[in-house]
């Protein structure tokens, strides 16, 4: 017996910090665009928030079993999507990734496509039924993710192909795994990656800057290494204090690239210090805390397999472009959920929170 | 459906176990990022800051005006006129190559060109600005004016340039500026120079060059990310180099251009008493003005070709055979070995020595030291070296400086050759044969001397022993340390005092006199004047002396002149080569006569005594001086 979900059993704390999260990056674009003709993006980026928290909200009047069922097709559309991205995407800087519809709205699947995966990969675990995994199991699970992820990678788009991988992860990690499995995997992505390094070390320099080019093609006119080290500089002279808002040198003067989106953290760091970061990070870990007891108070294994896949992007896409801001990392053009501006990374987040919302406002159902 | 079976199926929870472990990755996954915000923002802050600054600010300099140069009295001989110039700036994020045609076309350049210049600095800083070209014209100006959002990566400096006089006047002498070289970028004179400084190449431009310099200046710029300028946070001016007062006298200088107009060859005129050149001119010149701004290909290729050498300073760079104006030389050794106050020797036309006869020009018949000197009677000096034996007329000749420099203050002067035995042995591994020592008894041979050492040699010996180190700068106008360097830079004999007997200073003093009066350069007496010198003729080709031939076209024979006046303790001397001139009496003396003229004219015009004495006036010989000394003292 279903009882009817209530807004009293929404997480009104989890939206509350990323709320603020928010406010704190629509600042910030405010202070990076200011003297770009980008000025104005953060006006975007408070419409996008409240269409996303609309979304959020009828999002998480849906029951989430009912996104079970209906995965099946939807991962179907999908793949459809994709194909149809390469048959007839528009072409942007060298990568389809669009599909243009008639009015100016321009269609980009692989992102929603995180979220089919999301709730597919719940779905093919839960109906293993948490029995330990069989390599025939994890081959089916490498091929439900690996599909759609191969074809993004061909658009070619590495960053968004790159944040399927965390999803797949924590299926199989949650899905159990055996440890003796988890070790063998691991070595031989090691292998792979040791054998893709070593053929690199053969490549020619032009080769070696197409790979870099490979990665993120648009937004990297200069060369990588100079945005890396215009955010290096943006970051490491921010000190403890920050210069203060809308007075970063790096960030006003042009020298950061992208400064709203991918290296909005740099931007941030810049302007407010070490103790700002320091705040920043501190959300962003009262953000997932809240969302792993989410997970936890799931009431069904489905439901915390798609609470965790969410997880699971926002731990890796936070994890990569922060790394990426402090040198850690190299440049992947993957944004910072909940701070870079962009309207399909606004719409994703959100519209996952609505999951989660609904997640755990069942946790007392059955 | 079937799957909803198993939907349902299923209750089984997670591993509570597996969530809280996902928890402790986030927050090691957190402190490791932490971790790195503290390492670039607590830890190297102020590295990063200082680059955050080197991004945004960016010094422009401003030029230091160089240094003016003037002539003793104060005349201007070397100007400064304002430049624009155009720079290159590498750092702004932007694909300026894609705007290299465009910026050729525009300041009338080729790509080539461009790429030329890039290749140069491709290992300086990549904030440093690289000058793309000098002196633009006005077009060019407005082309990047017009071109400014286009072609941001352009930027142009004022700078001064250097105006130098007209029809390489003093070229050799002033010397000219131009880039650095990367060369001289390694060596340690320029530690502190940088690509792209514009210094001193030679002359007194080089020796003077950290004086003339002054110190560049620098603005502090705000720029953005495509190296606009969007403010200024401060600026330290510049330091004007040091104007230089030359100890060239612009009026001698004109009247030596002048004399040499035409002529391949060299002539400077020195003050003996202080070494002070007061003029110096090499023939054929150039024009420096061609070598401050970019120098063209045609003209560098018609100077580097020119079979007369244009770029050489001749009055301390060629080293030629001195001829007979080393029998001065030659007197003073056997004087004061005791041996030609006695020598009579009778020029029967030449003489044999060692089984050969060498040639004099003329028969002289009976010859004594007074009588060989105006004369220039080359059989007497051939006994005289037979006599003497190579090493004592070496010892003497670089007593006064023969084979040695003289530290003049400017670059790359000649050493020149004095043969002797050890001299043999050392360059030809081979002993010397007795026979050698007669052609050098007349500065032939392997005799080899510059003008400027033969000017100094020949008037230290007329000023009592006392040989100056020429300088072309008036004293106490660089600090002393910088004077102190310049010594050390340019080491020679310098300032000494040789030995000179009295006497023999007397006899060689007046036999020099004579020479003008009744000698081989009585052509150019200067009536009311005591003008003294010795002429010479050197043959270029056969270097055996006694050829009574000059020889013709680039076998002719160099004309040589050291005249001065007074004839004892002179006020100036000056020696004049004239390559290819023929007789040292119709080529090179009546030039030199024009420069003592005007010189001894402008003094009496100074004293205000214009009067030309109708005799020439009898100077108190050395002994009577000393006599009169003696008496002041018992007095």
């Amino acid at each position: 017996m279903r009882r009817f979900s209530s807004f009293r059993d929404f997480d009104w704390v989890l939206l509350g910090f990323v709320l603020l999260l928010s406010v704190i990056s629509v600042f910030e674009i405010y202070s990076a665009t200011l003297h770009t003709k980008f000025h104005g993006f953060e006006k975007k980026q408070l419409e996008y928030l409240a269409v996303g928290l609309v979304l959020m909200f009828i999002v998480s009047l849906i029951d989430y079993h009912q996104l079970l069922e209906i995965v099946p097709w939807a991962y179907g559309a999908s793949i459809l999507a994709l194909i149809g991205v390469a048959a007839v995407g528009t072409r942007v800087l060298g990568a389809k990734r669009w599909i243009k519809f008639p009015g100016g709205i321009h269609f980009q699947p692989s992102e929603w496509i995180k979220l089919v995966l999301v709730v597919a990969v719940a779905r093919y675990f839960w109906s293993l039924g948490g029995r330990d995994l069989t390599w025939k199991d994890i081959g089916k699970a490498f091929l439900l993710v690996g599909i759609p992820m191969l074809m993004v990678l061909k658009q070619p788009d590495l960053g968004t192909a790159l944040t399927y991988s965390p999803i797949l992860i924590c299926g199989l990690f949650l899905g159990g795994i055996r440890f003796k499995q988890a070790a063998i995997l691991i070595l031989g992505f090691l292998l792979l990656v040791g054998g893709v390094w070593r053929t690199g070390k053969l490549l020619k320099p032009y080769q070696k800057a197409r790979l870099t080019n490979f990665i993120n093609p648009d937004n990297d006119p200069k060369g990588s290494g100079y945005q890396i080290r215009q955010s290096l500089i943006a970051v490491g002279s921010g000190g403890v204090w920050g210069k203060g808002a809308t007075k970063g040198t790096q960030t006003q003067g042009d020298f950061l690239p992208i400064p709203y989106t991918d290296f909005i953290f740099a931007a941030f760091c810049e302007e407010h210090g070490f103790v700002g970061a320091l705040g920043v990070l501190l959300l962003y870990f009262l953000i997932l805390m809240r969302l792993i007891q989410n997970a936890q108070t799931a009431p069904d294994p489905p439901g915390t397999f798609i609470v965790m896949g969410i997880v699971a992007i926002i731990i890796f896409q936070m994890a990569v472009n922060i790394g990426m801001v402090i040198g850690f990392m190299p440049v992947t053009g993957i944004p910072l959920p909940l701070m870079s501006y962009g309207g399909s990374s606004v719409l994703f987040t959100f519209m996952a929170l609505g999951i989660v919302m609904n997640v755990r406002m069942r946790r007392f159902v059955n | 459906m079937i799957e909803d079976e198993k939907l349902t199926a299923r209750e089984e929870k997670v591993s509570p176990l597996k969530l809280n472990s996902v928890q402790y990755v986030v927050a090691l996954l957190l402190v490791v990022l932490l971790a790195g915000l503290w390492r670039l923002q607590v830890v190297s802050a102020d590295n990063y800051r200082v680059l955050a600054e080197q991004n945004r600010v960016r010094k422009v300099p401003i030029m230091a005006p160089r240094g003016k140069i003037f002539d003793r009295e104060g005349r201007l001989l070397v100007d400064n006129y304002a430049s624009i110039s155009c720079y290159l700036l590498r750092e702004p994020a932007r694909d300026w190559d894609a705007d290299l045609p465009m910026i050729a076309q525009g300041l009338h350049m080729t790509v080539d060109q461009i790429q030329y210049v890039l290749r140069r600095y491709q290992f300086a800083p990549k904030y440093q600005p690289i000058p793309l070209k000098q002196d633009l014209s006005p077009d060019e100006v407005a082309f990047i004016e017009a071109h400014r959002n286009e072609l941001p990566e352009l930027e142009t400096l004022d700078e001064q340039r250097r105006l130098y006089p007209n029809g390489g006047f003093a070229a050799h002498l002033i010397g000219y500026v131009g880039e650095i070289s990367e060369n001289d970028l390694n060596k340690e004179k320029y530690a502190f120079y940088q690509a792209g400084d514009v210094v001193g190449k030679s002359g007194v431009e080089a020796t003077y060059d950290a004086v003339l310099r002054g110190r560049d200046g620098s603005r502090d710029v705000v720029v953005d990310s495509r190296g606009r300028e969007v403010g200024q946070l401060g600026q330290e001016d510049p330091v004007p180099g040091k104007d230089l007062r030359l100890s060239i006298d612009l009026d001698l200088q004109m009247t030596a251009e002048k004399a040499m107009e035409g002529k391949t060859g060299a002539m400077v005129a020195m003050d003996p008493h202080t070494g002070e050149i007061l003029a110096m001119v090499s023939r054929p010149t150039y024009d420096p003005n061609q070598f401050a701004v970019r120098l063209t290909k045609d003209y560098w290729n018609k100077i580097l070709n020119d079979p007369d050498h244009p770029m050489m300073n001749k009055t301390i760079q060629a080293q030629l055979a001195p001829g007979s104006t080393f029998k001065i030389i030659m007197s003073y050794a056997g004087l004061e070995e005791g041996v030609a106050q006695d020598m009579h020797v009778n020029c029967a036309g030449g003489g044999t020595f060692f089984g050969h006869f060498f040639a004099c020009d003329k028969h002289h018949g009976g010859v004594d030291i007074q009588h060989a000197i105006p004369w220039s009677c080359d059989t007497f000096y051939y006994t005289l070296a037979e006599r003497l034996q190579i090493d004592t007329i070496a010892k003497y000749a670089t007593s006064v400086g023969i084979s040695q420099k003289t530290g003049i203050d400017l670059p790359d002067e000649a050493t020149g050759t004095m043969p002797s035995t050890a001299w043999k042995l050392k360059n030809f591994h081979d002993k010397w044969y007795a026979g050698e020592v007669i052609s050098v008894g007349i500065g032939q041979g392997a005799v080899q001397a510059s003008p400027i050492q033969l000017a100094r040699a020949l008037s230290g010996i007329a000023s009592g022993g006392a040989l100056k180190r020429p300088h072309v700068i008036l004293d106490g106008q660089v600090p002393q340390e910088y004077q102190q360097a310049i010594l050390d830079t340019y080491p020679g004999s310098g300032n000494k005092q040789i030995s000179l007997k009295p006497e023999n200073w007397q006899i060689i003093t007046d036999a020099m006199a004579e020479t003008t009066v009744t000698g081989t350069a009585a052509a150019v007496h200067l009536q009311g004047i005591d003008f003294a010198g010795k002429t010479g003729t050197a043959q270029v080709v056969n270097h055996s002396a006694g050829a009574t031939s000059l020889g013709t076209g680039n076998a002719r024979a160099n004309a040589w002149f050291v005249g001065m006046a007074p004839r004892r303790n002179p006020d100036i001397v000056v020696a004049v080569l004239v390559e290819h001139g023929g007789w040292g009496a119709e080529a090179a003396a009546p030039l030199g006569a024009r420069v003592v003229n005007a010189f001894v004219e402008k003094q009496r015009k100074k004293a205000g005594n214009l009067i030309k004495v109708a005799e020439t006036p009898k100077p108190a010989t050395p002994l009577e001086t000393a006599a009169k000394k003696e008496e002041s003292v018992t007095n």
